[in-house]
């Protein structure tokens, strides 16, 4: 399986120009056979969107024209795209959805909205309240938006619902300047590669780069095998269009050395969880 | 107590000149205007702007009073020759003079503001005259002491070293090679003979650093900080300015009277749709 990471700018509230981005790069990573293209969070709006959430909240389905365009790509290459979902009730939520061959079949609404320090995710946004893995032509996977991936038991949850492929979608504004890398782009990666070990699973992290206002996204997108081995390392802070070969054979190899998974006791969670929240 | 300002300045320039590139061009600009004052901020700004715009996108701007020192003036000339920027020299004497002729009893404070006004006014008339976004050259040590006026020099479109104390700053000069005349004089306004910061402010940059950095980044209580060995009236000073000069921070409040209103719940970044 060959994986590409859109570590894309956007431009702040505007569908047209960023969906005439996406398809232009899913074209461009098919050519180069992608296989699947991993698009950063919210990578349809931009980031920061405060009151301009609902403006560009969309329904997904084949009848909104931005999905079916984006549809249409799917018969060429499987993709993650983010973007603002409104339900029919009119609640606003941070989404990606996984396209494959003209159809959406995941969606996944982020559930830990962070709203501290430069964050404000809850003024604006209703939280999604599941993590389920999902099937695909590669295997079974599971999405995390930013946030949902600094609660260990969101990737937990994915990882005991089968998912062996997990797909990170950020939009991670970098702070700390002391060391090499920017800390917040450090601690990202160095987790990436702590879930890719401790779930012997591969993550693939794609996030966004560019400003808004003052903060600067800082992109370092990443492909971790179950190994932890690093496997693909975009620059930071540069858009570009990341391919890399995702062997899927190394599952087999790592769990067999290494059954972190076999020896797992999600029973034994689930009953200590069930006693600590009702003592 | 960990106090560590050291930066990274090969990661903090490229970074800095990226935020000057996006957020100049991406409101349709491409050039950029900057008083040089012929100290370290305006200096480094400069640096940082002309490798971000291209030199002959960026216009200094030396704006003297009679008072100013030559060596301001000269130093600032060290700058634009480094650089090759275009440049100008717009003396504000006669716009100051004129208002300080309405009224003799002028305070040295109400002089000072009245000439970072006058520079502005100067800076801003470039901005269209020249096309280019004025860029801010206040560092986070002034600004979170407020030592700056309201609408002069605290007035303009963006600002690349406004979260960096004023250690950081001569890090980050060292790099982009500000030349050493500027890196080792004392800081000065130099609104009138012989003024430095520090004296007028009565502490040291350094000392102000590292208890702005516990205080800010570190998120200390000024209990802590006395603790940790802080002098207790300087921080009760230090504390009492940042809380004092907030204003100087924030868009004045507008009085919320209907459903939506600006500044509430009308929320949307500078950037929106761009």
């Amino acid at each position: 399986m060959n994986l590409a990471l859109a570590q894309i700018n956007t431009t702040l509230g505007n569908l047209p120009a960023n969906l005439e981005k996406h398809l232009s790069l899913a074209k461009e990573a098919a050519q180069a056979g992608a296989d699947l293209l991993l698009f950063p969070e919210l990578s349809l709006t931009g980031y920061v969107l405060q009151d301009l959430a609902a403006e560009v909240a969309l329904r997904p389905s084949a009848q909104d024209p931005n999905f079916r365009a984006l549809l249409e790509a799917s018969h060429k290459l499987d993709m993650v795209v983010g973007f603002v979902e409104q339900d029919s009730r009119f609640r606003f939520y941070i989404s990606a959805a996984y396209l494959s061959a003209g159809e959406i079949r995941h969606i996944h609404r982020k559930v830990h909205l962070p709203t501290y320090g430069i964050f404000d995710e809850h003024r604006y946004f209703a939280a999604g309240d599941t993590f389920r893995s999902f099937e695909t032509r590669f295997g079974r996977a599971g999405i995390l938006i930013c946030e949902d991936f600094w609660h260990i038991s969101s990737p937990y949850l994915l990882w005991m619902d089968g998912a062996d492929l997990f797909y990170l979608t950020s939009a991670s504004p970098g702070r700390g300047v002391t060391d090499k890398i920017l800390g917040s782009a450090q601690w990202v990666q160095d987790v990436n590669r702590a879930y890719a070990g401790l779930f012997t699973s591969f993550f693939a992290h794609a996030n966004r780069v560019g400003f808004e206002d003052g903060l600067n996204f800082f992109g370092g997108s990443t492909l971790f095998d179950p190994d932890g081995r690093r496997v693909a390392q975009a620059p930071f802070n540069e858009e570009s269009l990341t391919l890399t070969e995702v062997d899927l054979a190394q599952l087999r190899r790592t769990r067999t050395r290494l059954p972190l998974l076999r020896d797992e006791n999600p029973a034994m969670v689930a009953r200590e969880l069930e006693r600590i929240l009702h003592k | 107590m960990n106090i560590d300002l050291s930066i990274n300045p090969k990661l903090v320039r490229k970074l800095l000149v990226r935020f000057l590139q996006t957020e100049i061009r991406r409101t349709g600009f491409q050039r950029a205007v900057l008083g040089l004052s012929g100290g370290i901020d305006s200096a480094l700004v400069a640096f940082l702007a002309a490798e971000a715009l291209g030199a002959e996108n960026l216009l200094c701007v030396r704006m003297p009073y009679e008072t100013s020192s030559q060596d301001s003036l000269d130093h600032a000339m060290l700058v634009i020759q480094k650089l090759g920027t275009p440049h100008l020299d717009l003396p504000i004497t006669g716009m100051a003079n004129a208002l300080f002729a309405q009224q003799p009893q002028l305070t040295n404070l109400r002089k000072g503001n009245i000439m970072a006004r006058c520079r502005m006014v100067t800076l801003y008339d470039q901005s269209e005259a020249f096309g280019g976004l004025v860029i801010g050259t206040g560092n986070k040590t002034e600004i979170l002491l407020g030592y700056s006026t309201l609408y002069g020099d605290g007035a303009y479109a963006l600002n690349p070293i406004g979260d960096l104390y004023k250690a950081q700053v001569r890090q980050l000069s060292q790099e982009m090679g500000v030349p050493a005349e500027i890196l080792n004089k004392p800081p000065s306004a130099d609104l009138w003979q012989g003024q430095t910061d520090e004296q007028e402010l009565g502490f040291t940059y350094e000392e102000a650093d590292k208890l702005l950095y516990l205080l800010v980044d570190q998120r200390y209580s000024p209990q802590e900080c006395i603790a940790a060995g802080f002098r207790p009236d300087f921080v009760q000073n230090v504390t009492r300015r940042i809380q004092r000069n907030h204003f100087k921070r924030v868009m004045p409040p507008i009085a919320k009277i209907t459903t939506r209103t600006v500044g509430y719940d009308f929320l949307y970044l500078r950037d929106w749709g761009t």
